[in-house]
């Protein structure tokens, strides 16, 4: 019999806030983070709006002594950090990382090697100013790029620490330095599924016993012009909204227009139900008591698959959702369910046609007519899509849901695709024994988790 | 009670060749395929020298749907050829009733390699003098202009570091578990044990695992160079790799892919590939060293962490392991430590444990680095003979172990432990083992 695992801390980080509370109100109240770009100019693009992390302080996130650290940190890098300081602190953990390091009355709630950290991320790309200030030392006369005077010279032009701002596994190693976070490691690097695959990964490491506290999900922004032409490139995003963001995205809806980005992602920890009961007295439905910390959701089942299609490389989805429906499906068979106990759909929900429809394919496939009856709730309309780190903020949603038996609001799917409960609704009480959450993405990796309402 | 898990396919692109048993033999030999920089014009970089794979190299020749990978970057062309080879290698090319949703992925590969040209270029023309108050920066519209005319999209989404994972997927028509996972230097050997407790949870029968990656390319070798990690020894790139060396300078670039086909014992055996069995994965450990982002903490706690982890995952003692696969990179931070963390760990069995280092003559393959080591590792078991650290002539008193300095040797080789050290203090050990039915 494996350990059981729950989810004992949200830290989500979205255009909406910066953690848990101000983004469930919003989600709640059905607010959009959708505006127009401010990080740069984007008129060069066809996509000119997003949704974007609130202005923040990144030395307010990290102990004092770790301050002169953040000058390495790519923005993906600092949102991981912040995620995760976050949701330590919604986990009423101390860690290194949420009280002084050099405390030595302060106990910790685990030894470091009893805690891991799996994190998902993109590709990070370089600040343009910054290297390119230092291309432009390399010019010859006419202005072009020369090599020999890059190598000579130019790169001295850099930080010597220049690369390091930039490997992705830069998520995960600052978080684990930040938190004292000395077991299984691991970055993911498979787009839209990483923060679903971490998450995953981490569940397995602690009912392997490999750890009893893992910091998991992901991570992402590409709002920097190198990242958005990139987005451009893929053929997904939604160029016809600019004038009216909050309609922009338009899940599972026969109008559907395509995708916005969104910043950000998610850290949530996950911890073994013995240990976490031993550290901490939990704040759970049956125990209100606010000065504990809470027990949102069990995490029972986990599923993960490929997609296998000759256009996978350019995010065109199986038409048939084979895949997602075989993730969907391990998913139920480790929990022991089947789709009569699913109360709530968080799906992957893009609002890109074909992606929504193969989708749509394969959760009704995996679910059958139960699907007619389960409400679907995408918060792609107001967060984006996060990218490695869309999934992770889904399963935070979903555990916050289950935690409050309560579905957020849905948007814009006023003609939703045949037989899919998703309209726009305002955000309800609703009685949540089990939410599944689905990721699938470019490249065709695909994951499968169901969470279960927490009872002793 | 855990599955049994065993090695049934190797492959390799490497700096020595593409097929196994040519690389092996010019491992053993003490060959390096380390030379002046031929990709891209490196000629007056600090480091002017790596280990290329040949150009000539082409992944067509091993590839059943050439159309579908038109356009793949180099990691990508690099992990189709190397698995290709450990496809073929372990039978399941002709075993015609494999269920491909119980066969899975797990790649430890890097990112692509930026289209430097056109991306300077489109920087260049973006470049507006007057911007932050007269320290410059990017026109975002100037530079999206510019960018949109000289880049493509095929080329950028090939970077994408999942991309050699879904390319692998298509050929093999791959429907289980898929994964990437990126943890800089130890990324394939943390991706082929994390592949290994996938199957020994039941969430897959048949695993492809390995790595691929190249980081020669203009920004790679900035990004090292500028970390002062590379070895600078332009006028002798044939011994600028010096792995335990008192005189090592740092590491040498390498790139290319090692590729293993790894299954539960019961699955190789019901499909009768018993003969196939190459070796037997016995041992996972990761950890974090949780210290800096630039140096490894002296003590090596983190290696010391991952190596005890993975000799109790295996249920053996330091007494068993009969050569050690050094991550060996030949920096002098890295060497050193590494060799006091395995003092730590061994205790009196350190001193008469060979370790050599494969960087020596292969130069550092960053993610895939660990792959093409334990693939070492296999062929040290099957022929009994351990490879070399080459350009090892100057003792350093804090490196006094048996590195098999220059010379192969034979020897009695059952049990293999092998190390990978990532930037970020990422540390995964594998241990594997001679097959005993």
């Amino acid at each position: 019999m494996s350990r059981r695992v729950v989810i004992t801390g949200i830290g989500p980080v979205s255009g909406l806030g910066l953690d848990i509370e101000s983004n469930w109100d919003a989600l709640c109240d059905g607010r959009s983070a959708i505006g127009p770009i401010q990080a740069f100019d984007p008129a060069g693009f066809e996509s000119q709006i997003a949704a974007e992390v609130p202005e923040f302080k990144i030395s307010q996130y990290v102990p004092k002594t770790y301050r002169k650290a953040t000058k390495v940190m790519a923005r993906d890098i600092q949102l991981a950090v912040v995620a995760a300081d976050a949701a330590a602190r919604d986990a009423g953990l101390t860690t290194n990382g949420t009280v002084a390091p050099d405390d030595p009355d302060a106990t910790r709630s685990y030894g470091p090697g009893r805690m891991g950290a799996h994190i998902g991320a993109g590709l990070i790309a370089a600040e343009l100013d910054e290297l390119t200030g230092a291309f432009v030392k390399a010019r010859d006369e006419q202005g072009n790029f020369d090599m020999h005077q890059w190598g000579s010279d130019g790169i001295t032009h850099l930080t010597p620490l220049w690369l390091l701002k930039y490997l992705p596994n830069m998520l995960a190693c600052h978080v684990t330095i930040i938190h004292d976070a000395q077991g299984p490691s691991n970055t993911i690097t498979c787009a839209e599924s990483s923060g679903a695959l971490s998450v995953g990964e981490s569940l397995r490491v602690i009912q392997r016993n490999a750890a009893d506290l893992c910091f998991c999900g992901g991570a992402e922004s590409k709002l920097n012009p190198m990242g958005w032409l990139r987005q451009q490139f893929t053929g997904r995003l939604n160029a016809q909204s600019n004038d009216a963001p909050a309609d922009a995205v338009r899940p599972f809806d026969q109008n559907a227009n395509g995708m916005i980005v969104g910043e950000g992602g998610a850290i949530v920890t996950l911890e073994a139900l013995d240990t976490a009961i031993q550290r901490a007295p939990h704040h759970t439905p049956q125990n209100a008591s606010h000065a504990a910390p809470h027990i949102y959701a069990e995490v029972t089942g986990f599923g993960a698959s490929q997609s296998v299609h000759p256009e996978s490389r350019n995010a065109l989805p199986e038409p048939n959702g084979t895949g997602i429906t075989l993730a969907i499906r391990k998913a139920m068979q480790e929990a022991q369910i089947t789709p009569d106990d699913i109360d709530l759909i968080v799906p992957f929900g893009i609002g890109v046609r074909d992606s929504d429809t193969a989708e749509a394919t394969g959760m009704v496939n995996a679910l059958g007519t139960r699907l007619h009856e389960i409400p679907i709730a995408s918060i792609k309309p107001m967060v984006g899509n996060c990218l490695a780190g869309a999934a992770a903020l889904d399963i935070a949603i979903a555990a916050k849901a289950i935690y409050e038996q309560r579905i957020p609001a849905t948007l814009n799917c006023d003609t939703p695709l045949s037989g899919l409960n998703c309209q726009t609704a305002p955000s309800r009480e609703l009685s949540i024994r089990h939410a599944l959450v689905i990721a699938t993405g470019s490249g065709g990796q695909n994951a499968a988790l169901i969470l279960r309402r927490y009872q002793p | 009670m855990k599955p049994r898990i065993v090695i049934t396919g190797i492959g390799w692109v490497t700096p020595l060749g593409c097929d196994i048993e040519t690389v092996w033999k010019r491992l053993l030999n003490g060959d390096c395929g380390i030379g002046k920089t031929k990709q891209f014009d490196a000629s007056t970089y600090p480091t002017t020298f790596s280990a290329e794979v040949a150009d000539d190299y082409d992944y067509r020749k091993y590839v059943t749907k050439p159309d579908v990978h038109d356009g793949v970057g180099s990691n990508t062309a690099f992990a189709l050829g190397a698995a290709a080879q450990a496809w073929q290698r372990s039978g399941l090319d002709k075993f015609e009733t494999l269920d491909h949703t119980r066969l899975g992925i797990y790649l430890g590969s890097g990112e692509g390699s930026l289209d430097f040209n056109n991306y300077a270029a489109a920087n260049l023309a973006g470049w507006d003098e007057s911007a932050n108050g007269g320290r410059g920066g990017i026109d975002a519209v100037k530079w999206a202009h510019k960018a949109l005319e000289c880049m493509t999209a095929l080329c950028e989404i090939e970077q994408e570091p999942n991309m050699p994972l879904t390319h692998l997927a298509m050929e093999f028509e791959a429907r289980g578990p898929a994964y990437n996972c990126l943890t800089a230097c130890a990324a394939s050997t943390q991706a082929i044990g994390e592949a290994t407790e996938i199957l020994r949870r039941g969430d897959a029968d048949v695993m492809i695992t390995g790595g691929a990656h190249t980081m020669i390319h203009p920004l790679g070798v900035t990004g090292f160079n500028r970390l002062t990690a590379l070895s600078n020894r332009n006028d002798s790139p044939q011994t600028a790799s010096r792995p335990f060396s008192n005189d090592r300078d740092g590491f040498v670039l390498g790139e290319g892919a090692g590729m293993l086909i790894i299954e539960t014992l019961d699955h190789a055996i019901a499909r009768g590939a018993q003969q196939n069995i190459l070796a037997e994965i016995v041992g996972y450990g990761s950890s974090a060293d949780a210290y800096r982002i630039t140096d490894i903490p002296d003590d090596g706690h983190g290696a010391i962490r991952a190596m005890n982890d993975a000799l109790a995952d295996a249920g053996l003692t330091t007494a068993d392991i009969d050569y050690i696969s050094a991550h060996g990179t030949g920096t002098k931070e890295n060497d050193s430590t590494e060799t006091g963390s395995v003092k730590s760990v061994f205790g009196e069995h350190a001193k008469s444990t060979p370790m050599s280092s494969i960087k020596s003559m292969l130069g550092h393959l960053i993610a895939a680095a660990g792959a093409v080591e334990l693939i070492a590792c296999v062929l040290a078991i099957r022929d009994g003979k351990l490879p070399p650290t080459i350009n090892l002539n100057t003792p350093d008193p804090e490196c006094d172990l048996d590195y098999v300095a220059n010379q192969s040797r034979d020897a009695q080789v059952d049990v293999c432990l092998s190390n990978s050290f990532g930037f970020g203090g990422q540390n995964d050990t594998v241990i594997v083992k001679r097959f005993q039915a």
